[in-house]
């Protein structure tokens, strides 16, 4: 692992390409390229351009408030904030939750996952995968998709609402839910909504099933490409169950090499800082975390579904644990280091998801009265969960007077910074240097990104706010071309 | 049963100005207005395309950088715009997507709101809350009017 097109030896001498804002993941980033006049590549960056200043956002705050509070974070997972703030809000309380709180929490977070998931595949990577990176830009799109394959784009859109279903049944509402609370949740599931959510989960799972289908038709029928592109070999970090399993909501931390080597395994997360540290770099606003052990330069790793299904040592739900063999052994287990195999991945997650709701849908305690306990109090609170990105860390202290007084959150992005900066140099490397550039071909570095699901910012959202900007400078740094885009979609000089 | 008339609104009640989608809708809500269903979200995805079916008329109301203040009211058109390549959607791509996924989409109109000022744990500018005000008369006309020239834009 190194660091190489990190930062060009004579930066001043190159011309310099940016594509901003990257486009189909959530919020504001931009990729910048320095070429010399051959248009060989010297430096690739990933760049996230906005400060968030979340932890000063909830300083002050009373703990009680917080798991309603950080769902204004981002419009994208709202739920994994609610669920990762409400963790650390159970150890401030004392709490070990009910099996029925347990269990609706991990119900909302199965439908928080499967919506997510089946975003992404279907409206954001599909594109991509069914009409080709470099295909036309008109049609390549989510209408695209609907145009040319519209039972697919039809089951996409079932997909997601139906996890959404699952969200504002357990959380209360639709949006800014307030199911879990510090120590458990305050409603249960009524019969009637257990009822509605059965009807449709078989329909759910042989979607979700077709979808693992699809990718696995799509990717195998190019293995050699979807293997190779934007190639590189990391460690992987995720949460596991205590006898191993691939745990979304709650377990111990689990950290592999390049080599399906353990780094750590089943850490308790309440001292996280002891093994991550985050480092600051003076062109990103991400921090670029690392396992403190390995140190900066080879400690670096990835999270989300590919690092879930390759750490965990078994799926438990028959169905996508049949698709996890599947995928690890395809091609003497050549697609667990690809990136393109985060797109798989996700659906075996997905799968997962769906067979999940439906195991719990079974199960009384979801009827159950018994939703909230209290213990010991403390002053500080740590919850870790796996969001539908990968980790996601929330740390808060409290004072005396029960305010928040620091708070610290390490979301799944920011973990697979250093990830999918190099993805993007592989990229570049593999399909850029040396070549006259194109949309398409500007395309595969955007793909590369959008393979990690990328959240880059929480949810502000207003009309005209969206330009893009792509500027073409020549070896002396003068522009030579200029392309803007507005927020109707139409571009100009 | 569906009711005829959706009112949207898109923002983020955290993000200052961009709260005002959402405001104006919890005024709507405290009304109880018969045949009028009130939905909000941070912002538009191609699944709200779900919520568009079997309506009589479609209102989107957001807060907007660019709208003359106090707001402006438009029709919408269906339009494969730029916003299909992100996570957030225009409304005039949920109406495309609508029309393509299940061959119609409701006659639809955007009350944008000028706002000014859109931060993390800012609350709503003075310039906004007086905009709020000025639209929410605006709703209140469109949703009470009985003829159909209040809905009649440029």
């Amino acid at each position: 692992m190194t660091f190489e097109l990190e930062t060009a030896a004579n930066p001043e001498n190159l011309k310099r390409v940016v594509i901003e804002p990257v486009t189909r993941v959530e919020g504001h980033g931009k990729v910048t390229l320095l070429l010399d006049e051959d248009n060989r590549i010297h430096q690739a960056r990933f760049h996230i351009v906005e400060f968030r200043g979340f932890e000063k956002f909830i300083q002050g705050r009373p703990y009680t408030e917080v798991p309603v509070l950080v769902q204004r974070l981002c419009g994208i997972c709202p739920v994994s904030h609610h669920l990762a703030a409400s963790k650390a809000m159970d150890m401030i309380v004392g709490s070990t939750l009910t099996p029925s709180a347990d269990k609706l929490r991990r119900l909302m977070h199965f439908g928080q996952i499967l919506q997510s998931h089946a975003l992404h595949f279907f409206y954001l990577a599909s594109p991509d995968l069914l009409f080709g990176f470099d295909s036309d830009v008109a049609t390549r799109n989510v209408v695209g998709v609907a145009a040319a394959y519209p039972e697919i784009a039809r089951q996409g859109v079932a997909l997601r609402k139906y996890g959404q279903e699952v969200i504002r049944l357990t959380a209360g509402k639709r949006i800014h839910g307030t199911g879990a609370i510090p120590g458990g949740v305050n409603k249960n599931l009524s019969v009637a909504e257990r009822d509605f959510l059965l009807k449709d989960i078989g329909q759910i799972i042989a979607w979700s099933q077709g979808a693992v289908d699809l990718i696995k038709k799509v990717y195998c029928e190019r293995p050699e490409f979807h293997n190779g592109f934007g190639y590189f070999r990391s460690s992987f970090m995720s949460l596991v169950r205590p006898d191993g399993a691939l745990d979304f909501y709650h377990g111990g931390l689990r950290a592999r090499d390049e080599h399906e080597q353990d780094i750590f395994d089943h850490l308790d997360y309440g001292h996280y800082w002891d093994y991550v540290h985050e480092e600051v770099k003076p062109w990103s606003y991400m921090k670029f975390p690392f396992i403190r052990s390995r140190g900066r330069e080879e400690g670096w790793y990835r999270v989300g579904p590919l690092a879930r299904v390759n750490n965990c040592d078994f799926i438990p739900t028959p169905l996508a644990e049949a698709e996890r063999k599947i995928f690890k052994a395809f091609d003497s287990g050549s697609a667990t280091q690809a990136t393109l195999a985060y797109h798989w991945t996700r659906m075996i997650e997905m799968l997962h998801c769906a067979e999940g709701i439906q195991e719990l849908l079974h199960d009384d305690d979801l009827l159950g009265d018994d939703l909230v306990s209290k213990g010991e109090r403390a002053l500080r609170g740590v919850g870790v969960i796996e969001a539908p990105r990968g980790l996601l860390i929330h740390h808060y202290r409290i004072n005396e007077d029960e305010q928040i007084v620091r708070a610290n959150l390490i979301v799944s992005t920011t973990h697979n910074n250093q990830a999918m900066n190099e993805a993007v140099r592989q990229v570049a490397l593999q399909y850029l240097d040396g070549k006259q550039l194109t949309e398409g071909l500007l395309n595969h570095i955007e793909v590369a990104i959008r393979a990690f699901d990328p959240c880059l910012s929480c949810a502000t959202h207003a009309v005209g706010k969206m330009p893009l900007e792509v500027e073409l400078l020549d070896a002396e740094g003068k522009e030579i071309d200029r392309l803007v885009r507005n927020a109707s979609g139409a571009c100009g000089a | 049963m569906t009711a005829p008339l959706l009112i949207f609104a898109c923002g983020n009640p955290s993000r200052g100005d961009d709260a005002l989608g959402p405001l104006l809708l919890e005024r709507l809500a405290a009304m109880n207005l018969p045949g009028v269903e009130l939905l909000t979200d941070f912002q538009l995805q191609v699944e709200h395309a779900i919520d568009l079916q079997g309506r009589e008329r479609a209102l989107f109301v957001d807060a907007s950088v660019s709208c003359p203040p106090p707001f402006e009211l438009s029709r919408l058109n269906a339009v494969k715009d730029r916003s299909f390549t992100s996570h957030a959607m225009s409304p005039a791509a949920v109406l495309q997507a609508c029309q393509e996924l299940y061959g119609a989409a409701p006659p639809a109109w955007l009350l944008a709101v000028r706002g000014e000022s859109f931060e993390l744990g800012e609350p709503l500018s003075v310039a906004a809350a007086g905009n709020l005000e000025a639209a929410f008369a605006q709703l209140q006309k469109l949703i009470f009017s009985n003829g159909e020239d209040v809905w009649k834009v440029g």
